[in-house]
């Protein structure tokens, strides 16, 4: 195998960077010898995920103490390790990995939540008989996923996020023998492919526009300013640069994994799964591999800016993803169950993630992306301990006062809860949505997705509220008695609840620690920041916005206590409106009787075509040979079928086989045909001699 | 005869199956071990005759002999990375067949006679390169392979052998006219000489000045051939039906190997010498290639049956083949289009080693679902198998992931040089291909659900697993799945430079 590795004196490459792939090798190897394992030997298929996990985290964290050692002392930020896969023709088909502040900061996040999960599968997963099956695919979701984050070629990057594709259709159809698992599953594939598809488009174009499927190559990487120059030089069509294509054939993709409008009908679904794979995958991290690589193609989607700061890829991120953060805080209001009210919080999350990259920039989506990993995990991890104690109960409206029966779960969600409702000051939700709020309020192109988001956020405080109520206060509604969840579960949830407060501390107006870093520029405490008046009017409305949305919750929820068969509160107020989000917007009904009408339909098409229009054209022309041969049947008789039937005779009189080829069939086609050659050959030699 | 290995390798390899067809015949109930290790020595001479391959990927490892010389027949044999690659597909496709047909009850020795002679016909027909010599393998394998059919069939084998061999000849019949016009216009019917003058055009203009303007004629006349063998639609008619009567381990090698005779010869004869007229036809055939893709899922999306399910995925997967070489039919200007061309080129050729494999190994896994079913293979006759049979599922799970086209599986580097080639080239044909990557994983999916999720009913709770000999017999197949899909180098390398080899003899 020859490697050919660049070398170029403008490429930085440290002593840190080539051993990069260690991050998501080590769990894809840890998944390789767990298949291995057999159903019993438990321990080891845990201690294989965990260990490895723990190595991941391990190189992950040096790799980010690098980074930040670096900043401290302004090296450039930006190492790449690169070489060639193979060639064709003169071309090279690159990989490569790359070590920068996104990168470091997002494999850290990745390999730290995952392995909490990890660890609070092995209590979550004790009974099931497949255990080690389980862990098998977790490793080797880490290890996809991964390899998304430290990808510096978009062609390996792709490779990973398809491998984190199959892995999630794995896991939400673990419990395969339910047919609703195998259904979500296999829905969650083909929804995501349906934007993979297009992503698959824009890297072929990519790659033949700027000749490289890298990013960073030392200024000849697609993502540095020669591509993006000549990419914007290009045309396509409808008055849109190649670059803007471009972008947007990627989005497509990023939308299916991150379950943007109209793409997010797979990820509800998908809580078919068992909940600590709701948890990582669903909430944490490969939803989040959509937001990370509009992230990572940043420079292709803000190339060739306009006066407003926008372009048209990134006004549509911008759109796609507020429309998203409303629609799906709409939906989460009429759910009953726990889990779905997180899924489709998580959605609704995701499209202020997008529309923070749209607006704000990188900093303000991966702000919320990191802060949103922990507490989403937490809420899910804490929804699964809940989920546990109840006997496997899923519908928030058969528990009710678990606050006493569960504590330690309930002070970590609640910690969880009011960093993901926003809660001023003290959690870290409230600083990484209000970050994407503020910069949503100055975008220059339209306030319309500032007040789409507000409007979201009312709602977020709202539904979330409305599941603690059900959940944690008023009476038990439940079957039998509701159990903590062993410590192995609520250990996890701690340290993530830690999180869920401080996170956000290290992306404040006064320290911007997460901005200065990213972005490699020096750090300074800056306490005015504090005093002035936007910040005051922001934390005003962001007061106003959690206090209405908790508020109203409480007022219609708290303590309330409703038997499971009664209306909601909600559904008592409004009926209609309700049934319009409990059945969220009939969307899939919609794609029901659109596309999969459509797609089975075509298909029945299809077969017909095959069966009557091609086939029966060649039945046509068989009888017309037939035809023409009967007509030459003096010629045939004469000239060919002498010798054709003589050998045609010392074949059937060979054996055994005699009575089965007797149709006398294929003799006379073959006879046909034999004329038609004797013909043609004829008219040929005579045409030629002429 | 010269050869760098010392001995005839191209003459042994072909002599050896037709050897080995013999010594079956006369063999009783012990033919399939002789099919089996012939099949074996075949694979390892095989080998050795890719790892022998010239390094700058013209011909080589050639034999010549006079035979005819007054009819232009001449015994010319010699292989480029191409034909090399072919030749180890068909071996590893003839192997797999072997193994997976454990039950041949009926008259072995006769089955594994006709197995070897096609093998024999497959080795010649991707070594010859005179036209009559590789006319007379590419109908040699016609005939055990009508035999197999209609003797070992499914219930309609009758009918199923009569239209694939009655449409089959039809085209070749199609392609000997042109040929024979050809030959009747240059006095050869040698390969390198034709591909030499048509380089230059002198072939188009000797043609028509012996027979007048009918270059075009002849060259739809060598496409109708190629387009029955691939196939191409709407010219696909014969294919379900014989795949889905034949025998499993048949539609292996139909599949498998005798598909690539199609493609090889578009490669090895079509574009060489019609080039030009290939180019005039291009838009007509990007359509044909791009309905091959969408309309062979979608139809496969239509079938209960898994076997027609996979004959059609067949159709879709060798239709990207078919994009890929229609779309790179257009004269190169420039070393932009050159990259275009030899990206779709390489894409092609991985295509069709790794369809070859990954569709043999799919009919293999149903030959096991008949075997312990009692020959059921609906799509709705199973259900929960995963449970019973883990070993099972995720081995068949991996083949049918590599047929999708998954990353890390070898489906998916052709595909997307495939796509990174024909974008460039004719982006609408492949922005309406992609379409088929899509339904294609729609059906394959929903083959995974009914057949390996959902409860497991009584009357498979007791499916018997994957044993031993099946595990080894499947394991190196699925390891170079895995294998190629890490490492397509191993196969890229050495097939690269024919790729840039046969661009540069190539006229448009």
């Amino acid at each position: 195998m020859q490697v050919t590795f660049m070398t170029s004196s403008t490429l930085a490459t440290g002593p840190l960077v080539p051993w990069l792939w260690l991050i998501p090798a080590l769990p894809m190897i840890a998944a390789g010898f767990g298949a291995l394992l057999k159903q019993g030997q438990r321990k080891a298929a845990a201690l294989l995920a965990i260990g490895s996990m723990t190595g991941s985290l391990f190189v992950a964290l040096v790799a980010f103490s690098y980074e930040v050692a670096g900043w401290k002392s302004h090296l450039p930020p930006r190492e790449v390790f690169n070489f060639t896969w193979f060639e064709f023709g003169s071309s090279a088909v690159s990989l490569g990995w790359l070590l920068d502040p996104l990168s470091a900061a997002m494999a850290l996040m990745v390999t730290f939540v995952g392995l909490l999960i990890f660890i609070y599968s092995v209590g979550y997963m004790a009974e099931d008989e497949n255990f080690t099956r389980f862990f098998c695919f977790l490793s080797l979701f880490a290890g996809g996923m991964l390899g998304v984050v430290i990808s510096n070629s978009i062609l390996l990057l792709f490779m990973c996020w398809e491998i984190v594709g199959l892995t999630s259709y794995l896991l939400i159809g673990f419990w395969y023998h339910k047919p609703s698992a195998a259904a979500a599953a296999k829905k969650a594939f083909l929804t995501t492919r349906v934007g993979d598809v297009f992503f698959l488009l824009g890297i072929v174009w990519l790659f033949s526009q700027t000749g490289t499927l890298l990013f960073y190559n030392g200024g000849a990487g697609s993502m540095e300013a020669p591509a993006l120059a000549a990419l914007l030089q290009q045309p396509a069509a409808w008055g849109l640069t190649a670059a803007t294509a471009i972008g947007l054939l990627i989005f497509a993709g990023a939308a299916g994994k991150s379950g943007q409008l109209p793409l997010h009908v797979w990820l509800p679904d998908a809580m078919e799964g068992p909940t600590p794979v709701s948890a990582l995958i669903h909430a944490a991290t490969m939803v989040a591999a959509g937001v990370y690589l509009i992230a990572r193609v940043y420079p292709l989607m803000a190339a060739g800016a306009g006066v407003n700061g926008s372009t048209v890829a990134l006004t549509v991120v911008t759109w796609v993803g507020a429309a998203t953060a409303l629609f799906a805080a709409l939906i989460a209001v009429a759910q009953n169950d726990i889990k779905r009210i997180l899924a489709y919080s998580t959605v609704s999350q995701l499209g202020y993630m997008m529309a923070g990259l749209g607006i704000g920039g990188v900093v303000v989506g991966m702000f919320h992306l990191i802060t949103h990993a922990f507490f989403k995990s937490l809420l899910f991890m804490g929804a699964g301990s809940v989920i546990h104690g109840c006997h496997e109960e899923q519908d928030v409206r058969k528990m009710g006062g678990l606050r006493h029966e569960m504590p330690k779960t309930f002070l970590p969600y609640a910690a969880g809860m009011l960093a993901l409702s926003g809660f001023p000051l003290f959690f870290s939700g409230f600083w990484s949505k209000d970050a994407i709020l503020e910069s949503a309020n100055h975008w220059d192109p339209s306030r319309v997705p500032y007040f789409m988001m507000v409007a979201a956020a009312v709602l977020t405080a709202f539904y979330m509220t409305r599941q603690v109520c059900y959940v944690f206060f008023g009476k038990w509604r439940g079957h039998g008695h509701a159990h903590e969840s062993p410590r192995v579960m609520t250990g996890p949830l701690a340290i993530l609840g830690f999180f869920a407060v401080t996170l956000g501390f290290i992306g404040t107006p006064a320290w911007p620690w997460f901005r200065a870093f990213l972005e490699n520029t020096p750090l300074h405490l800056e306490m005015h920041a504090f005093a002035e008046s936007g910040f005051w009017v922001l934390l005003a409305t962001s007061t106003v916005v959690v206090g209405l949305g908790l508020g109203l919750g409480w007022w219609l929820y708290g303590n309330k206590s409703p038997e499971p068969e009664e209306p909601d509160a909600l559904e008592k107020a409004m009926p209609w409106a309700w049934a319009v989000l409990r059945d969220k917007f009939y969307i899939d009904e919609l794609y029901g009787v659109t596309f999969i009408a459509f797609y089975k339909w075509w298909a029945r098409v299809a077969d017909w075509l095959d069966r009557r229009v091609w086939g029966g054209a060649v039945a046509l022309v068989i009888r017309v040979f037939g035809l023409l041969a009967h007509i030459n049947r003096f010629l045939d008789a004469e000239i060919v079928n002498g010798a054709f039937d003589k050998s045609c005779d010392e074949i059937a009189s060979g054996g055994g086989i005699v009575a089965r080829i007797q149709s006398g069939r294929v003799q006379s086609y073959l006879r046909y045909l034999a004329v038609g050659v004797v013909v043609l050959a004829a008219i040929l030699i005579w045409s030629s001699q002429r | 005869m010269t050869s760098s290995i010392g001995f005839p390798i191209l003459t042994v390899i072909t002599a050896l199956p037709v050897v080995g067809a013999v010594v079956a015949l006369f063999s009783g109930k012990s033919a399939r071990a002789v099919a089996v290790v012939t099949s074996l020595i075949a694979l390892l001479l095989a080998l050795v005759v890719w790892t022998h391959l010239p390094a700058n990927g013209s011909i080589g490892l050639i034999e010549r002999a006079q035979w005819a010389p007054s009819l232009g027949i001449e015994y010319h044999l010699g292989v480029d990375g191409l034909g090399a690659l072919m030749l180890v597909l068909s071996a590893i496709v003839t192997l797999i067949s072997a193994d997976a047909a454990d039950r041949v009850y009926v008259r072995p020795n006769l089955y594994f006679f006709f197995v070897l002679l096609l093998e024999a016909g497959l080795f010649g027909s991707f070594t010859a390169l005179n036209f009559f010599h590789w006319f007379l393998f590419w109908e040699l394998s016609l005939i055990p392979a009508f035999f197999l059919i209609k003797l070992w069939g499914g219930p309609n084998r009758g009918r199923a052998a009569t239209q694939f061999f009655v449409y089959t000849m039809a085209g070749s019949v199609a392609l000997l006219i042109s040929f024979l016009a050809v030959f009747l216009a240059t006095g050869t019917m040698d390969f390198v000489d034709l591909t030499q003058m048509a380089s230059t055009g002198a072939l188009g203009q000797v043609v028509t000045a012996h027979l007048g303007a009918v270059m075009p004629w002849l060259a739809i006349g060598v496409l109708a051939g190629f387009a029955v063998k691939v196939p191409m639609m709407p010219f696909h008619t014969w294919l379900p039906a014989a795949y889905s009567e034949a025998p499993s381990p048949v539609t292996m090698l139909l599949t498998g190997a005798m598909s690539k005779m199609g493609v090889y010869g578009l490669l090895r004869i079509a574009l060489p010498l019609f080039g030009h007229e290939i180019a005039g036809m291009r838009t007509w055939l990007l359509v044909l290639a791009a309905i091959t893709v969408v309309m062979g899922a979608w139809a496969a999306a239509a079938q209960k049956d898994l076997k027609r399910i996979f004959a059609y995925s067949s159709v879709n997967h060798l239709g990207y083949c078919l994009l890929g070489i229609f779309a790179l039919a257009i004269p190169a200007a420039g070393s932009v289009i050159q990259a275009n061309q030899a990206a779709a080129l390489n894409g092609v050729i991985l295509q069709m080693f790794n369809h070859g494999l990954t569709a043999a190994a799919l009919f293999w896994f149903v030959a096991l679902l008949e075997e312990r079913s009692n020959g059921l293979r609906g799509l709705d006759d199973f259900g929960g198998l995963r449970k019973p049979a883990p070993v099972f599922a995720g081995l068949m799970g991996i083949a049918l992931f590599s047929s999708l086209g998954l990353p890390g599986l070898n489906g998916f580097v052709g595909e997307f040089l495939i796509f990174r080639g024909v974008f460039s080239l004719s982006w609408v044909s492949a922005s309406v291909s992609v379409l088929g990557l899509l339904i294609t994983a729609a059906v394959i999916l929903t083959v995974i659900q009914r057949v390996f999720a959902g409860p497991v009913s009584d009357k498979w709770k007791e499916f018997p697993d994957m044993h031993g000999g099946e595990r080894f017999a499947m394991a190196p197949v699925i390891g170079l799945m895995m294998l190629i899909g890490l490492l397509p180098q191993l196969i890229v390398n050495s097939v690269n430079p024919t790729v840039v080899n046969l661009l540069s003899q190539w006229r448009f």
